[in-house]
């Protein structure tokens, strides 16, 4: 059958026109601020490698310890020799590549950003300037490149693994001398709460969920039938609170790295816990 | 309780405008027993759509202080500000009279929707499924068809892009597409931008979730599941292939 509309369009309506009366303009605001001050946060990290002290994302050099703590900006760490710039921008397109295409960060940038719609019952960009615009949401350029969200995801994991073994290399070392060692400090309590919080963001994904089980009609009547509804149903647990794993992840990799590279600067006095 | 100032919508499809009215509300009232307060006392040619007054079956809705709800599910007391209420019809329907609004579009679009096609019955006649089959789409049967979603969804309210399908019939397609019995597929109709349910419109911004009386999680359950199942028939090769060696889906496709 076909979509007809069957009654005539409305008013224009400007962008922000509502008749709501409660702070609908608070949550994007917020989102804007919290959002921007991470990019631009990000934006700094990626771009100062180094300082007048060295390194500013690893601290203690490996090679001295056989431990050290690794900024997330900054891994999985690649230093090939014909590349001159921040080895930071080697890794970080996967994760921003994640997060941009994330199922969350579309609804909140949408509305924080693109004002489509700003906030609910508040009119969006249809009628800007008085014209009203197509719309073609994500059927078309440059929204349909969104649905390339799970190929993220696997990149994503992958980059996962690293930091898990970054968190435990900084616990569990090898000494330059051969000799296996042990160690505790507050940085690896960091790395370590900072990996366990991308994993629950991680382990939530949409497109996670339909993987993992999602995707099945009939879980009794197929292979792995019930092993897959489990997985999906533990997805689907973590999923139900993805905007707050998004957000405490995201601004704990911020404080991991803010905490590293204050360490570096000697800004702040070196921590271990005292039993190891 | 001190008198609250309802300021209704009154109007046709041609013209309106707000009209105030005092109202003596009673302690426990909801916007609905206000509005009835008022035709009965005051206007009787006032008109609403109502039924059951207990939120079940989608009749009473409309927009309060600019937000989609359930009249007679919104207390006053939760609803007053600066001593006043707004109450004016949906905004996406176009207005019959007063409060009440056409949703005949919405019917339109049920009917592009295939119906269940289920597998044949087992060898005595009947259907078996396990509990942990069907749990995921009982959600879905919670609809009311109230509307609320579709009034406030921004592809239909501000760019009146009808070749979407609208949040609610999405989550009907869902609760065909998960079926445990269901055999058919709706991902060709789902990915139709033209003539189907043009379901790449939803920019996924949630506000159908946030309206929802019967609290249903359109965008997470109904929306978001939909969208990856079409990015694996249309957009990822390895997931579609794999999916055709290990018989993973037995639906056809259309
Ligand atoms: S999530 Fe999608 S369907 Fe729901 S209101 Fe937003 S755009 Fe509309
Ligand atoms: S999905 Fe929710 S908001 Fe939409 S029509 Fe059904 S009950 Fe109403
Ligand atoms: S949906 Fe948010 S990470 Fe995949
Ligand atoms: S009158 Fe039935 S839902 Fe409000």
């Amino acid at each position: 059958m076909k979509a007809t509309p069957i009654f005539l369009p409305h008013a224009p309506k400007p962008l922000g026109t509502t008749q709501r009366r409660d702070r609908w303009w608070l949550e994007p605001l917020l989102n804007f601020i919290g959002f921007t001050a991470f990019v631009a946060y990000s934006l700094w990290v990626a771009f100062t490698p180094v300082g007048s002290h060295g390194l500013n994302y690893e601290w203690p050099q490996r090679s001295t310890l056989g431990w050290t703590y690794l900024s997330p900006f900054y891994s999985p760490l690649f230093g090939p020799t014909w590349w001159h710039f921040s080895p930071a921008i080697l890794v970080l397109w996967m994760p921003l590549g994640f997060r941009a295409t994330c199922y969350y960060y579309r609804k909140m940038y949408y509305r924080t950003y693109f004002a489509d719609p700003p906030a609910c019952a508040v009119s969006d960009t249809r009628f800007w300037q008085g014209k009203p615009r197509p719309y073609r949401g994500e059927t078309a350029f440059p929204w349909i490149l969104q649905n390339a969200h799970r190929w993220f995801l696997y990149l994503a994991i992958y980059v996962l693994v690293v930091l898990w073994i970054d968190a435990l290399q900084s616990i569990f070392f090898v000494a330059p001398t051969g000799q296996p060692g042990l160690h505790f400090g507050l940085g690896s309590a960091v790395l370590l709460v900072n990996v366990a919080l991308l994993s629950a963001y991680t382990f939530g994904c949409h497109a996670l969920r339909h993987l993992a089980g999602g995707n099945v009609d009939c879980w009794s009547c197929s292979w792995l039938g019930r092993t897959r509804h489990k997985f999906w149903a533990a997805v689907s647990r973590l999923n139900e609170h993805h905007m707050a794993w998004a957000w405490t992840s995201m601004i704990f990799v911020g404080l991991s790295d803010l905490y590293i590279r204050l360490l570096a600067m000697n800004a702040v006095p070196f921590s271990r816990f005292p039993w190891l | 309780m001190a008198d609250v100032r309802f300021r209704v919508w009154r109007g046709n499809a041609s013209s309106g405008a707000f009209v105030d009215y005092d109202v003596p509300v009673t302690e426990g009232w909801v916007v609905l027993d206000a509005i009835h307060w008022i035709q009965a006392q005051l206007q009787n040619d006032l008109a609403v759509r109502w039924n059951c007054k207990a939120g079940k079956c989608g009749s009473c809705s409309a927009e309060i202080n600019g937000k989609p709800r359930l009249m007679c599910m919104s207390r006053i007391e939760d609803c007053v500000i600066d001593g006043t209420i707004t109450v004016q019809p949906m905004a996406t329907f176009p207005p019959v009279k007063d409060l009440v609004t056409d949703v005949a579009w919405n019917y339109t679009v049920n009917q592009r929707i295939p119906p269940l096609a289920p597998k044949p019955p087992e060898a005595d006649g009947t259907w078996r499924m396990q509990p942990y089959d069907v749990d995921r789409v009982q959600e879905f049967r919670k609809c009311i068809e109230c509307f609320l979603c579709q009034d406030v969804c921004h592809v239909l309210r501000d760019h009146q892009t009808w070749a979407f399908g609208g949040p609610r019939f999405m989550v009907r397609t869902a609760s065909l597409e998960m079926h445990p019995l269901d055999t058919g597929s709706r991902l060709a109709l789902l990915r139709d931008a033209r003539d189907g349910l043009g379901l790449g419109y939803c920019n996924i911004t949630k506000c159908c979730t946030e309206v929802c009386p019967e609290g249903i999680h359109i965008t997470d359950n109904a929306i978001i599941p939909l969208k990856e199942r079409v990015v694996g028939e249309y957009f990822d090769p390895l997931a579609r292939g794999l999916t055709r060696i290990l018989g993973w889906t037995r639906e056809p496709r259309t």
